[in-house]
């Protein structure tokens, strides 16, 4: 049964570019439930501009710096969304593919190489980050917040801002004992940035000691860049200083994801 | 066949994890077209070395050679030639019984019409055509079992590695997947199983390895095996409660070798029959006399003790 016609055609070999068959099996799991996150991706930037942009922003009179503050609001909110999506889709998802549904096993027999399984895995994470920000770029211009066409330059920052958040959470979740840990994260690193990183008030209003802390997150770099990006003005950094930056993030947590995973996978 | 280039061969193989030795220096080889079991205890280092045959462990020391290549610097251009089936199923039980097949074809570089019809064809292979585009979580144990084996195959492999292939499996489901693991080996497919069921190994094996405490204790094909380290039959004797040690002192030197267990005394003879004359003529009456052929089993528990391991 199994040596008629098609198991002679079938010739095993290496895929040209195995990250992207890894890539091709997430994708037809989301194939199954991207409607439910689409609607979400959707009313979540809505919810917020009618919540943060209009019903905060009314209090706000000044605006920031001469602006409406919803407009100001709008580039933080994008670069936020990024990350938590980003930080989200991997800590559950890549913890269960160790030690509940052992995907990372299954591919690891297959003729893929850690980096493969890794980066096909990480890919799927960008996509996710990508859409779920791009959904929330084009909501937010239809409410009239997005003040430049510059603006399409959020899209290449979010993708190295998701990057360089979700490299390291790989590596945290791959090195996890237990999902408790992965709440942890969500208390001290994501919350925090989320709350202090220029998302709802600049940074210079912090108390010297917590702005150097703000200035070291990844998120404030995406902030400031997407925020430049959207008003179309210039960044409080300089965009290759921005850009090293969030790199190096992506860089050192791609290292680090590697060396977790090969703890895990090659034993 | 016995002149062919063996496809694993392994020469004073190790594994060891810091101080603890899983795997201590053990030869095997594995030839063409044979189904070649590995048996032993929990702990004895099978799945320690299916584990380097499959590429993902690379060995402590020893020699390893997979279809003539190095497991360690060839390890994706082996696994293309490899199917495994691990023991614990790790199917994705978000996608449907289709889809873990196509989705897994495609890290073969399968492309996608033909793994669909190579997923049709494996599930037609192990009857879950039906099933075909349900999820994978309701499904039975046995049915995620032949789902697992069926995805071990989507590549045509010339190996497949199997890890006790039927452990916690009921006898029903038991019997259909050596059926089709059978047939398998029929259509020329090499076979490398590891199990702690005799009667998998009897059932399957041309030749095994019984390993116990990372070594290999006796080789051989399980007829042979049998043979070397066990007698033609046994006679198990029950005597009352709390008489057995007692009348345990009367058989001595009555067959090759007398094992008291608690509940019973094990005769090891050539000849049940003559043997059960024997002991009547010594005027013992056991509560229950049965006399049976030597089995792996008798083998196994020869070789590996009897002690419980955990």
């Amino acid at each position: 049964m199994v040596d008629v016609s098609v198991a002679g055609r079938v010739r095993p070999a290496l895929p040209r570019v195995p990250a992207l068959a890894v890539l091709a099996h997430y994708l037809v799991g989301y194939r199954r439930t991207w409607r439910a996150g689409v609607f979400s991706s959707f009313l979540l930037p809505v919810l917020t501009v009618v919540g943060f942009g209009f019903g905060v922003g009314a209090y706000v009179d000044q605006g920031v710096g001469g602006l409406r503050y919803l407009d100001w609001l709008v580039p933080g909110l994008i670069a936020s969304t990024a990350m938590q999506v980003a930080i989200g889709e991997s800590t559950w998802p890549v913890l269960s593919n160790f030690r509940w549904i052992k995907t990372y096993f299954a591919q690891s027999a297959a003729p893929l190489r850690v980096g493969d399984i890794l980066a096909g895995h990480l890919a799927f994470v960008l996509f996710r980050a990508f859409t779920s920000t791009a959904a929330f770029l084009l909501v937010t211009a239809l409410f009239g917040a997005v003040r430049s066409p510059w603006a399409v330059a959020v899209l290449p920052v979010v993708l190295l801002l998701s990057l360089a958040v979700a490299a390291p959470t790989f590596a945290f979740s791959a090195w996890a004992p237990s999902d408790s840990y992965l709440a942890l994260l969500f208390r001290f690193a994501v919350i925090p940035m989320t709350l202090f990183a220029g998302v709802f008030f600049p940074v210079e209003s912090l108390p010297s000691g917590l702005r150097q802390l703000a200035y070291a997150t990844p998120l404030w770099h995406g902030v400031d860049l997407c925020r430049a990006a959207t008003l179309g003005v210039a960044p409080q950094w300089s965009v290759p200083g921005h850009l090293l930056y969030l790199a190096a993030w992506a860089i050192a947590g791609w290292l680090l994801a590697r060396r977790a995973f090969r703890r895990e996978l090659v034993v | 066949m016995t002149t062919a280039q063996p496809l694993i061969q392994a020469r004073g193989l190790v594994k060891r994890f810091g101080d603890f030795t899983a795997v201590d220096g053990i030869d095997v080889e594995v030839r063409p077209g044979e189904a070649f079991g590995f048996l032993g205890p929990n702990g004895a280092g099978k799945s320690s070395t299916m584990r380097m045959v499959g590429c993902i462990s690379p060995p402590s020391g020893g020699e390893l050679r997979i279809l003539g290549m190095d497991p360690v610097r060839d390890g994706p251009a082996i696994r293309a030639r490899l199917g495994v089936c691990p023991q614990l199923d790790n199917l994705d039980p978000e996608l449907t019984v289709r889809e873990n097949l196509t989705t897994y074809a495609r890290y073969f570089g399968i492309p996608r019409r033909v793994a669909r019809e190579r997923a049709a064809e494996l599930l037609d292979f192990v009857q879950l055509t039906e099933r075909a585009d349900s999820k994978v979580e309701p499904l039975s144990g046995g049915m995620k079992r032949r789902l697992t084996i069926a995805r071990a195959l989507v590549n045509n492999p010339e190996i497949v590695l199997l890890d006790e292939p039927t452990t916690g499996l009921d006898p029903q489901a038991r019997h259909l997947v050596w059926e089709r693991l059978f047939r398998l080996k029929q259509q020329g497919v090499t076979l490398v199983l590891t199990t702690h069921y005799m009667d998998e190994a009897e059932q399957l094996c041309d030749r095994l390895v019984v390993m116990d405490g990372g070594r290999i204790v006796a080789e051989g094909s399980p007829r042979a095996l049998i043979e070397q380290h066990s007698t033609r039959e046994v006679v198990e004797l029950r005597f009352a409660a709390d008489s057995q040690e007692a009348f345990a002192g009367k058989l001595d030197g009555l067959g090759e070798r007398v094992e008291v267990l608690p509940d019973r005394i094990l005769l090891y003879v050539a000849d049940g029959d003559a043997a059960v004359a024997e002991v009547t003529a010594l005027g013992l009456v056991p509560a229950s006399v049965l006399v049976r052929r030597s089995s792996l089993e008798d083998v196994f528990l020869h070789l590996t003790g009897r002690t419980l391991v955990d």
